[in-house]
């Protein structure tokens, strides 16, 4: 199997959303004030959409992935090093796991 | 007039943002194998891999349409596909509004196209860069270069070892993607202003990730959150003023 007209039709319809979403941030950015409340909230948004990626993430796990979690940002506080970071994450998360059998 | 982007300023920067960029792109890698693994066991060829990751290129709504996927294509549910790449996409409004002060006069078509190769890491690196006064498109590009690599060639090696990874959560590769974005995070502390922001996106992702199906989570934390950032940031204005 190589692919299909449906499956085509599928990745196409995803590549056009992602760029005109891409593109248009962009240019609709160009319309905003640079200072004030409009400015103030652009800037909080990076911070709030990563806290919001992993919220839910850590906080539906078990036991095991907050400690996986509390492991990686120990590391990365101490090392400033975001593979060093992940990769104590995984292998955390994987011992806690075969450890606290879940 | 050779005043706009002269070659070697930009290609300086392009490969400033591809060096920078190789840490997170071993993490990219990570997950790229993860999600490869998964797009086997949902019936994805490997033509079809290749394609979503080297077009696409984006993971969260990669991981996403993986959920949707049917390996039979007369059932592929083709238009709820794109409808999910689009609401777990509508962050990435928000991450290329805050590339604006990056782009010069006369250049804006060039790096809405730009935009393109943009991630969640070579974003956040950029952003780092801009943090310091530096940051620049080509060093967004260069950046999204390594990450497009990484992710293509993971995402391809994980769609064919994927016949001999039965569960890739007996691994605890699932928790590379966590890992890496708590990371990211961490990373974009600035001070105690960041506190409040992040406190109320985390609250409201995890409240709405339980009660609304999907990723809208994503969406309504990072809003509430940048909110409640820039009303803080208001008020701690009004205060100093007075």
């Amino acid at each position: 199997m190589l692919t299909s007209p449906e499956a085509l039709l599928a990745i196409a319809g995803m590549l056009a959303v992602t760029l005109a979403i891409k593109a248009s941030g962009l240019l609709l950015a160009n319309r905003l004030p640079q200072t004030g409340f409009i400015a103030a909230w652009l800037r909080h948004i990076p911070g709030a959409v990563l806290a919001s990626l992993v919220a839910p993430a850590v906080a539906t796990g078990g036991p095991a992935e907050a400690l996986a979690a509390a492991a990686t940002a120990l590391v990365f506080v101490v090392t400033r090093n975001l593979f060093a970071a992940m990769a104590t994450g995984v292998l955390a998360v994987f011992l806690l796991r075969m450890a606290l059998g879940a | 007039m050779q005043n706009r982007a002269a070659p070697a300023w930009t290609s300086d920067h392009f490969f400033a943002g591809a060096r920078a960029c190789i840490p997170v792109a071993i993490s990219v890698a990570a997950y790229g194998v993860v999600w490869g693994v998964l797009a086997k066991q949902a019936g994805l060829s490997l033509l079809e891999v290749m394609l979503m990751s080297g077009l696409v290129f984006a993971g969260s709504a990669q991981f996403v349409a993986l959920d949707l996927w049917t390996a039979t294509p007369s059932t592929l549910p083709i238009g709820p596909i794109i409808l999910a790449t689009l609401i777990v996409n509508l962050r990435y409004l928000l991450l290329t509004a805050t590339m604006r002060p990056l782009v010069r006069p006369g250049t804006e078509k060039r790096s809405a196209a730009a935009m393109w190769l943009l991630s969640d890491e070579n974003w956040a690196m950029t952003v780092g860069e801009m943090a310091k006064g530096r940051g620049s498109i080509a060093f967004l590009v260069g950046g999204g270069a390594t990450v497009w690599c990484a992710w293509m060639v993971a995402t391809v090696f994980g769609r064919l070892i994927g016949s001999a990874i039965d569960d890739p959560t007996k691994y605890g590769l699932d928790f590379a993607f966590t890992a890496t974005f708590l990371a990211l995070l961490l990373g974009m502390w600035k001070g105690k202003a960041d506190l409040l922001p992040w406190l109320v996106a985390a609250l409201v992702a995890i409240i709405s990730a339980k009660l609304i199906p999907g990723s809208w989570y994503i969406l309504t934390g990072g809003i509430a959150g940048s909110f409640a950032g820039a009303i803080a940031e208001r008020r701690r204005g009004y205060a100093h003023q007075s």
